[in-house]
């Protein structure tokens, strides 16, 4: 196995752009390490990218913030910086110790389907940076994911950082992770929902869910059936019932059945709609 | 070479930058307090702090072990909560106690830090990632609790 451990960002994008084996990066490793160590993967040239310090942290920009592909789900639920709904996922991400090395990028990187962090940067409209030594370029969240653990990455390219839009001050935002226990457990599924209602008239929706798809998804259904409606309670349900039905694609799996994602997808999203 | 601190000593290894910092304490420098339970991130009985933070060393290449401080159960710094947990009850066959006690000291020097809360419920989410199959938890709450009150005078 080749092994490169670069110190700045212009050094990672020369290594990438060289690469002649199929560079592997290495963030917190959470993920890569446990699919090596169960052989599941055993790639031929790892690219240590802990150590550049230009992809840790948040920073406050003119109109959002961003936030570097390296920062940890322990730094994003203690930033005051970070959405709420977002430091509300970060909290739920495996334990301490996962959390303490898990990071953004990673959750993007590896875009499982169960992902905790990446639902929500859908509901709050994210977009994704992806540098290489070419240039760089953004990518909504959504456009970045493009199927079961498949994204919009190339082998040239490294996740710089997400970027978040300021919220406006009237937005109503949810999130909800159903899982077996409250630590260290793979999501049955995880809804996150932004919106805005003026009058009684919902005026803005945009939602994201995990675990009831093969990949993680936005919805569209959702939001087509809400935006320019009164909020009541019937069209809530209704929408919600929708959703579930159009935007849901649930498999059955080992940790839960597709009738009782629906059914509880549903549920959830009335709730986190309703308050 | 990879040069890091280990409970307070300067050491270097020769390691794969991929090797697992849980094999090196184990294999290479002997230190057989830290122990393995799943190997794949899920039980804690691995946890070590790394720079104030507790993490698994299952997970964690010795690539980013370079230049940094590592504390293990073979340190000190941790003797009153190792006497409470004695005295509570909050160990039975010891697998999981050494990865406890240092997420246990991870979290109280957090909380000291930043003025956290120390309940039942903080305590409870702090060891969450730490699996336990003799105690119950109960005994070990207790002890963090009890070591919580009288940190400072150990
Ligand atoms: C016990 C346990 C519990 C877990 N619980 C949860 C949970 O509750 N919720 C959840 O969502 N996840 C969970 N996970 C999965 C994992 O922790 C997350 O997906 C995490 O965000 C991965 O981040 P990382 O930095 O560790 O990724 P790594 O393992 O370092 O990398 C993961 C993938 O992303 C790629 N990658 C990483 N960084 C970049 C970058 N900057 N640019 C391009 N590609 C990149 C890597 O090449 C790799 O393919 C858990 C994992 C374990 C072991
Ligand atoms: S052995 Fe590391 S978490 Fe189980
Ligand atoms: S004391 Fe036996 S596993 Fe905890």
């Amino acid at each position: 196995m080749k092994f490169d451990k670069p110190r700045s960002l212009g050094e990672a994008l020369s290594i990438l752009a060289d690469a002649e084996l199929e560079p592997h990066l290495l963030a917190g490793g959470t993920d890569l390490l446990v699919e090596i160590d169960t052989g599941r993967t055993a790639p031929p040239h790892v690219v240590d990218i802990w150590g550049i310090p230009e992809l840790h942290g948040i920073q406050r920009e003119a109109e959002g913030v961003r936030i570097g592909s390296l920062t940890t789900c322990t730094e994003l639920y203690r930033d005051a910086r970070t959405p709420d709904i977002l430091r509300d996922a970060a909290w739920e991400v495996g334990a301490e110790q996962i959390r303490n090395r898990a990071t953004i990028g990673g959750n993007l990187g590896t875009a499982s389907p169960a992902a905790d962090l990446t639902p929500v940067l859908f509901a709050l409209g994210a977009t994704v940076r992806l540098c290489a030594r070419r240039g760089d370029r953004d990518l909504s969240a959504r456009q970045f994911i493009t199927g079961y653990r498949s994204n919009a990455l190339r082998p040239s390219e490294l996740i710089h950082s997400v970027w978040i839009p300021d919220r406006p001050d009237d937005e109503r935002r949810a999130f909800r992770k159903v899982g077996t226990r409250r630590a260290q457990s793979i999501s049955k599924l995880v809804v996150a929902v932004a919106f805005r209602i003026e009058g009684e008239v919902v005026i803005a929706c945009r939602g994201g869910a995990g675990s009831v798809a093969p990949r993680t998804i936005d919805l569209p259904v959702l939001t087509r059936e809400i935006l320019g409606r009164r909020c009541t309670p019937e069209r809530i349900a209704h929408a919600a019932r929708m959703s579930a039905a159009l935007d849901c694609a649930p498999v059955d799996d080992v940790r839960s059945t597709a009738l009782y994602r629906r059914e509880v997808f549903a549920r959830v999203l009335v709730d986190l709609l309703s308050r | 070479m990879i040069q890091f601190r280990l409970n307070g000593e300067a050491v270097s290894v020769d390691a794969h930058p991929m090797a697992r910092l849980l094999s090196v304490l184990r294999r290479d420098l002997r230190l057989t307090g830290t122990k393995e339970g799943c190997g794949e991130g899920e039980c804690g009985a691995c946890s070590v702090v790394v720079d104030g933070k507790v993490v698994n060393s299952c997970l964690i290449p010795m690539s980013q072990i370079d230049g940094t401080e590592v504390l293990t159960i073979e340190g000190s710094g941790h003797a009153n909560i190792q006497d409470h947990f004695l005295a509570e009850g909050g160990t039975q066959c010891g697998i999981c106690t050494p990865g406890m006690i240092m997420a246990t000291r991870a979290f109280l020097e957090d909380a000291e830090a930043t003025g956290a809360a120390i309940d039942e419920d903080s305590v409870r989410a702090a060891l969450a990632g730490n699996l336990c199959r003799c105690t119950g938890y109960g005994k070990i709450v207790a002890a963090v609790l009890a070591a919580a009150r009288t940190e400072g005078d150990a």
